[in-house]
Formats: C-alpha cells, structure tokens, sequence
C-alpha cells in the first residue's frame, strides 16, 4: 500500500472554511454568498474526486498537521472507506448548496438578505468542513474534534427558528449528542489510548492482545453508546427533535453528514480500532446486530405512526442508519461491502425524500401526510423524485438500495444468522407499509374540496433540479455502482 | 541586576503599591498608570527568569546574601517559574482590563486606595510563588488574604462588605491553621526552608507533632484554595466583589493557594511518606475532590446569578487539581499542574466576559443575558470560548487538563475516577449551556446596551483565544509542566 503525503485533504477541509470568513464579512449583495457557496462546494468536490484514482489504485493520502499532546495527533488520512464519506457528502453537498438557495430564499424572502441568513450559510459551511474532516480524520482524536464540532456547528441550525419548539429541539439534539460523547465516547478513547498508546487508525485493529478481555467490552460498549449520531435506539430521540430544522439542514446534515459521520464512525471503530478478528474472538459483533436489528424493527413502527412527514422521515433514517451497523456488526465481507453501501445509497435516497419535503412545504405549506392527498398531480416532478427515493428505501429495483440490502442480506447469510435475514425483510415490509401509502396518496387519491383541475405548480427551480439529480442518481447507482463498490472491495481486502 | 530579579520582581511592584494611592491623588488615572506599569514589569521579569531556568536551571536567591537556611531563599525553578508567569500575565490582562470596569463600578475616591490594595495582592500572590522560606509563604500569604478582604469589600452592591467581612472572618481561621502548622513544623526540626524541611522531615514522620503540623497545613489550605466542604466564604466573595478583582482572584487568588499546598505536601513532606506512610491521606483527598467536583457543579447550576455560578463551578474546578494532586503519580500531577494554568485563563476570560457585559449595566442575571449575543459579540463569544473549555471540549485547555487526569486516574488503577470526571464535564455542559442559549438563541429586549471600551474588550478577547490556543498547542504547557513534575517527585 502506497502512503504518500499530501496536502489535498487539508485543503478539500478548509475550503469551506475560508468561505465562511467570506460570508461572514457581510457581503454587500445576498448573491455574493450564494456564489460562495456554490463555488466552495464545487471546489471542494473537486478536489476530493481529484484524489479518487490514487485511492482506487489502492493507495493511501496522509497528512500531519500538528501534534497536540505527545501522542494526540491531529493528522489526516485518505483511505477507501474515508473516500466513500466525503465523495458521498462533498457530491450531495454541492446538491444541496443549490437546493439551500431555493429553499431560503422562497421560505425566508423577507429577511432573505439579512444577517441571520449569513449565519445559516456560514453554520452550514463549518458542518460541511467538519463531515470532511471526519472522514479524512487520520485517527482517533481527529475523528473525535471534528466529530464534536459537527455537533455544535449543527446547534444553532437545528434552533434556527429560534422558536419554543426550535430551542426545545436544539436542546435535546445537544444534550444527547454532547452528553453521550462526554460521558461515554470519551471515556472511550481514554481506555483505549491507555491500553495502546495510540489513538490511530489500523486495519488489523489496534486494540488486539492489548487489554483484558472485561476492558475490550465495557470500551465496546462506550464507544456504541457514545456515538450517539448512528440514532442507535436507546440514543435516536435527538433526531425527530432535530427536524425541527429549515428542510435543508434536515437533508444534508441529518439525513447525510451528522448520522453518517455517526455510523462512518461506529465503522471506523469497528474495523480499525477493535478489528473483524478481535471482535469474532470477544463474539461482540453478534450483540451489535442484534442491537441494531431491534432498532431496525423499532423504529419502522414508530415511523408508521407518524404523521409529519419529515418525522416519519427521520424514524426512517434512524432505522435505515442502523441497517448499516448490522451491515459492519455481522464482520463479514458482504457484510461490510453493504454497510458501506448503505452509508452512500441510504444518502442519497434519503435526501431525496427529504428534498421533496422541503419542496412540499414551501409550495404549499404542509407538513402532514393526511394532508397530501393528490399532491402528486400538483407538483408531479417532486412526487415522481419522491417515489424513487421510496423505492430505494423499500430496496425495490431499479432503485439502488435493492444493492445494498442484496449485500446485507449476502452478509447475514454469510454469518449463518436467518434471524436477521428475516429482520432485513420485515424491515423491507415495514418500509412499504410507510412509503408506499403516501405515494398512493399524492397520486391516486383526489385532493379534498374543490373538483377543479389541479394547476401544476412546483417549487423554484434550484429546488425540484437538486431533487431530480439526487432521485436520477439513485437510478444511477443500482446500474452503475462501480466505484463504490470497488471501494468497498478495497476496504474489505485490506482488513 | 539581572541576578536580583527574582526579588525585584516582588519589590517593585511593592514600592509601586505604595506610591499608587498617592500618585492618584494628583489624578486618579496616574494610579492605574503605575499598577499596569507593576504589573507589566511582573510579567516581563518572569518571564525572563523561566527563560533563564529552562537554559540554566534553577534559581536559588540569598536574600541579603544570608545563605539558606539561615536567611530567606526564594526559588525559581520550572513550576514556580511557571506559575508566576501564568499570575503576572494575568495580573496584566486583569489591569489593563480594570481601568474602565474599576472606574464604572468602584466610588471614585477610592480608586487610588483601590490599585494600591489590589497591587498589594497581586505582591502577595507572587511572594507566595517564589519563596522557599515556610515563614515568609505565611507572610506573603497574609499580605495577598487581607487585601483580598479589602478587595472584596470595594464591591458596589450592598453585600459586598458582609462577603468581605464572610471570607475575612473565614479566611482568618485559615491562615491561623497554616501558622500553627509552621510553628509546628519548626518546633520539630528547628528550621523554616522548605529545602531543608525536606530533608529533615523523613524519619520524623512518626511524630504527633509533624502529623499534626500537616494536618493543620491540609485545613488551612482548603480553606484558602475553597476546597469543598470549606468553600463556604468563595460564591459570596466572587459574587459581589467588582468584576476585575472576581477576574483576578478567581484565576489567581485560589490557584496560588493550591501552588503552595502542592509544594508543602511534594517539597516540603515529600511523595514517599503519602506512598508509604500516610497512604489513607491522599485517598481522603481523592473522594473530598470527587466530591467537590460534582457537588460544585451541582450548585452552579441552580444559580440564577452568573458570577455565582462561575464561583460554584471555581470549587467544582478545585477539585479538579486536587484531584490530579491526591493521584500522587506523574500524570495526574501534571494534570493537576496543567489544570492551575488551564482553568486561570478559562476563569479569567468568563469573568472578564461578564464583567464586560455588566460595565455600566449591572447584568449579572442569566435570565437578563437574553439576546446579549448580538449585541454584544466579542465579549459573548469569548464567554463561549471559556465555556466549551470548561466543558472540556477537544482543543480547547479544558480537554488537556482531563485527558491527563483521566490518564493518571488509570495509572493507579481508579477507573471509577472517570464516570466522576465526566459526569462533572457533562453538569458544565449543562449550566454553561444555559446560558449560552440565552445569550445566543433567546430574544431579548429591545434595549441598547452601551458599547464595551476596546479596554475591557482586548483583554478579555485575548485570554480566551489563549484558552484555545493552549488547547492546540497544548504541548508548551505540557513540557514545562512534565519538568514540574519531574522535580516535585524527585
């Protein structure tokens, strides 16, 4: 494996950075920032995609930037499985920066050019730089800065609205995310580093033949329990209480890099920190999935009782997020070549969902699913895209989620556990039983009241385009999933 | 003359504290004028000397020639060398920050009275920093308590005087105890150089008098440092004295207080009678720290007074180095250590920040910190900083001083010390919380708020992008601190 330093990951972070201090420094139009955005989130893609062949041909990007305490290193590394985060999340960001713009400057208009909307974009801006950071962090301790920073940046655009319900919301997101990482994922890597000596990133684990078998346990389950972005029940309430967020935020960050960089996190733990072996040895492996197939079944029941869509929507994640825990968790090689194909697949299904809510709304202001009777007619285009994100999460073909369910079930097969076979197609069940009826609604049902012929009228045009390309990419990836897969063939040969 | 600048940077400051007040008789600005001057001069010798000790070793200064341990000695070596760096930076930043906070909340006739007083405690602390001599730390030590009651007692509100008159009656019986122990101490090896003591107090460890000496050193001590259960004269003290002495007593006051009860248990009794001898002392130490730590944070969140809750979370903070300090290994002392350094910024910055707010205001309720983080920026960010390095967020000084005190509660085998640290970590994340979300994310009313002078607001910028600074480059403090260490357990 060929490990060569370079600079490209600092630069693909603080991109995003500088062109906070560029928003901030009021811009003297509003289509100043916007420019900004959109260019850093296209530069930063760039450069990301530009370190795709070196990693493809099986080598390796690091970077040290500096050495905080003797042993605590804040360093960067470029491995596949780091690759896989940021292309997904630097690819949709880009989406999403135009979406962003329809969205705020149709749900917002009044204040649209005011400070508080350079805050929203200069916030967004610091939680992109930090999902980039999380998944070029070169170890533990990196991993953890960014991983904390994602979660304050995130707070003041989950309280946006700064209404009762927004601040109660915001509360319960920090409490649970900063309490859980205070309480359990520090103490976490404090066992490890005093076990290992290190807090870097192994293929083979670094944890093995280092510690007691009782200290590999109780640090196992610190770092399930701290990591609390996976919404791994019982940790999962802060995120219905984040939708509370602009539908942007809940998007790109809660349906894409907040719970990513949680699950990218448990992955990076599971496989590089403990390692496949050790955890076969210590059978830990077999009671995350099991944990995981609970939260899986759960929380599907809970979304079949939602009615706010964005709520259903976020049970959902919860459930899918999980999906790619029980992935990693069965340690074999299917197995992790699903979860990681979840983690990009479950991405851009759900933003899709998310982005065709957030299209709903601001059209015509609904937020509940017994109020969407006939919208499909209204706004068919968003319907359609919502369809297809639909489909990906019921894992239907030709939607891509089929691919990575094919893959966890190959996995759990592998793993000679049935049980989560079974719990995979129930969940698959459950799923159709919630999506399904709100497309039967948008486009079979007649809307209430009125027999007059339904005007077509979608969202402004950043909007229903950012959709459609995430709903087209979904297509996409079940035909062509090639380099993610590769990915992670790589991730799983290199173990 | 620089061979006398350890003692010149006592004496000028000294000879400054007495002609302030009667500078500003002629105008009142002349006795400020002379305390940022002392206080410069403070910061600049310091720093020169733990230059000079990192390249040449320790300092060992003769008063008047007399050689140690008949005459006064005073030592310079890695952590009285860092620690006076620390105060009289501070002490500068508090100064430069006062002039305007002073002027606002202070009568003004007794300004000049009042920048004599407070370079007379800003003396005492640096006194106690460098002697070596048992008797002087007792003098210096009275100097820097009795002008911390007067200091106190200048405070605008009502209350002021009865938590000076509080922490004087207190504070009293404190150094008392600390007396009776060095008077002990004496009677039992005839000496008063902490050096010497050293190396007579082996072999005499059996002795009811040395047990009880140290045991009259323990009570004093947590008295002046405000270690739980005796911190009772600190909230009021913190509370209602004028914000820059809260600032410079809060960062300084308390930690040179625990700089002298660290070198009297490691210089002066030694580690190995702790080790060896009186193993159950350290273990008290640990479960009275654990203690402070939760139950200050516990306090400080049902405060609805914000000087009130930095003061509860001050004793919570104590714990913390006494914590590292009762570890009795490297690491944990030097957590220990690190905390003094990292929690005087983070104190000095929140006070500083909230005396910013409450220049020509008089905020000092949360509930009135409502919508302030637009109105007044800098000062509210830089709270934040302090705050998330209280929390112990990564990269900020508060996550060094746990990381190592979380390593040396693992190198003795106390994980149970973890869950203390942090539970204690999650209590600031929620009573700092609290106000941060009123600050930032609460409307308030539509009143204006006079603007901050830059004098007020440099300052208290500057300290709390120390506390990130030293966060990231956490390595300065770390290898003066492992020097420290080194020396303290031989």
């Amino acid at each position: 494996m060929d490990v060569v330093t370079s600079v490209k990951p600092l630069y693909a972070i603080l991109i995003s950075l500088v062109t906070v201090a560029l928003v901030l420094v009021r811009p003297k139009r509003p289509a100043l920032r916007e420019i900004y955005t959109v260019v850093s989130a296209l530069v930063t893609f760039a450069i990301v995609l530009s370190m795709l062949p070196w990693i493809l041909q099986g080598g390796i990007l690091k970077y040290h930037l500096i050495t905080v305490l003797p042993g605590l290193d804040i360093a960067l590394r470029v491995d596949a499985l780091g690759m896989v985060f940021a292309l997904t999340a630097s690819f949709l960001w880009l989406v999403t920066s135009f979406y962003t713009i329809g969205y705020m400057r149709s749900h917002y208009p009044e204040n649209y050019a005011g400070r508080l909307v350079d805050r929203f974009f200069a916030f967004f801006l610091i939680a992109m730089a930090s999902a980039i950071g999380t998944a070029f962090a070169g170890n533990l301790f990196t991993l953890y800065i960014f991983y904390e920073i994602l979660t304050l940046c995130t707070y003041p655009l989950v309280a946006y609205d700064k209404t009762p319900e927004a601040l109660y919301g915001a509360q319960k997101y920090l409490v649970h995310l900063l309490g859980t990482s205070l309480l359990f994922l520090l103490p976490a890597m404090f066992l490890t580093y005093y076990y290992t000596g290190t807090l870097d990133f192994s293929t083979s684990g670094i944890l093995a033949g280092n510690a007691p078998d009782s200290v590999l346990v109780i640090t196992f389950i610190l770092f399930i329990a701290g990591i609390a972005k996976a919404a791994l029940m019982p940790f999962h309430a802060w995120l219905p209480a984040a939708m509370v967020a602009p539908t942007p935020v809940s998007a790109l960050l809660h349906a894409v890099a907040v719970v990513k960089a949680g699950v990218f996190t448990i992955i990076r733990v599971v496989l590089f920190i403990f390692g496949v072996d050790l955890l076969k040895d210590l059978n830990l492996g077999y009671y995350l999935a099991y944990f995981a197939a609970f939260t899986i079944i759960v929380a599907s029941l809970i979304a079949l009782r939602q009615d706010n869509l964005k709520r259903r929507l976020a049970y959902s994640t919860i459930s899918q997020l999980s999906y790619t825990i029980l992935g990693v968790a069965l340690l074999t090689s299917s197995g992790i070549i699903g979860s990681v194909l979840h983690l990009v697949i479950h991405a851009f299904g759900k933003i899709t969902l998310f982005f065709a809510a957030g299209a709903i709304y601001v059209v015509t202001g609904k937020t509940e699913i017994s109020q969407m009777n006939g919208i499909g007619k209204k706004m068919p285009f968003t319907m359609a895209a919502f369809t297809i994100g639909a489909l990906s999460m019921i894992s239907i073909p030709p939607a891509a989620g089929f691919l990575s369910k094919w893959y966890l079930t190959m996995g759990a097969v592998e793993a000679d556990q049935l049980a989560l076979v079974a719990v995979l197609a129930i969940s698959s069940l459950l799923n159709a039983a919630y999506f399904l009826p709100i497309v039967y609604r948008a486009f079979l049902k007649p809307a209430v009241g009125n027999g007059e012929r339904i005007k077509i009228k979608e969202a402004p045009v950043f909007m229903v385009g950012a959709l459609m390309i995430t709903a087209i990419a979904v297509l996409c990836l079940f035909f062509t999933p090639s380099v993610f897969l590769d990915l992670a063939r790589m991730i799983v040969a290199a173990m | 003359m620089t061979e006398h600048l350890p003692v010149l940077v006592i004496i000028i400051p000294l000879v400054l504290a007495l002609i302030a007040p009667v500078a500003g008789r002629l105008n009142r600005i002349y006795s400020w004028a002379i305390a940022l001057l002392a206080t410069l001069f403070s910061f600049v010798g310091s720093v020169l000397l733990l230059y000079q000790v990192m390249y040449s070793g320790a300092i060992s200064y003769w008063m008047g020639g007399w050689e140690p341990p008949w005459g006064i000695e005073y030592v310079i070596d890695y952590f009285s060398g860092f620690v006076l760096v620390i105060v009289s930076f501070l002490a500068v930043a508090v100064t430069i920050f006062a002039r305007k906070s002073v002027a606002d909340e202070i009568d003004e006739k007794k300004i000049p009275a009042f920048y004599g007083v407070y370079l007379l405690f800003i003396v005492g602390l640096m006194g106690m920093i460098v002697t070596g001599d048992i008797f002087n730390l007792y003098v210096f030590l009275e100097i820097s308590s009795l002008t911390g009651y007067a200091l106190v007692a200048m405070g605008k509100r009502r209350k002021a005087p009865l938590a000076g008159f509080r922490y004087l009656v207190i504070g009293t019986v404190g150094a008392t105890f600390i007396l009776l122990g060095i008077g002990y101490l004496y009677i039992a090896t005839g000496t008063l150089n902490m050096a010497d003591l050293g190396a007579r107090l082996p072999g005499l460890f059996n002795s009811k008098l040395v047990i009880t000496a140290f045991a009259f050193f323990a009570i004093g001590f947590s008295i002046k440092i405000a270690l739980f259960p005796l911190h009772t004269w600190l909230p009021d003290a913190y509370t209602y004295a004028p914000s820059a002495v809260s600032a410079l007593m809060a960062s300084t006051g308390t930690k040179v207080g625990a700089y002298s009860f660290i070198r009297i248990i490691f210089t002066v009794f030694g580690v190995q009678v702790f080790l060896n001898q009186w193993v159950s002392v350290p273990y008290f130490f640990l479960i009275i720290a654990s203690v402070a730590m939760l139950v200050g944070s516990i306090l400080a969140i049902a405060q609805t007074n914000i000087k009130k809750m930095l003061a509860y979370s001050s004793v919570s903070q104590i714990g913390y180095i006494i914590l590292g300090v009762a570890l009795m290994n490297p690491i944990g002392l030097q957590g220990g250590l690190l905390h003094i350094f990292n929690h005087a910024l983070m104190k000095c910055a929140l006070f500083m920040s909230v005396g910013c707010i409450a220049y020509k205001t008089g905020i000092t309720n949360i509930a009135d910190l409502k919508g302030l983080g637009f109105k007044k920026p800098y000062s509210m960010v830089a709270f934040t900083a302090g705050a998330l390095s209280m929390i112990g967020i990564p990269l900020t000084v508060g996550f060094v001083s746990k990381w190592y005190l979380a390593m040396g509660s693992l190198e003795n085998g106390m994980w149970y010390l973890i869950p203390v640290i942090v539970i204690s970590s999650v209590l600031m994340l929620v009573y700092f919380w609290r106000v941060i979300d009123n600050i930032f994310f609460k409307a308030g009313d539509a009143v204006k708020m006079p603007a901050t002078p830059a004098s007020m607001l440099i300052p208290t910028v500057v300290v709390a992008a120390l506390c990130l600074v030293f966060g990231t480059l956490a390595f300065i403090p770390v290898n003066i601190t492992g020097k420290a260490v080194l020396l303290l357990l031989g």
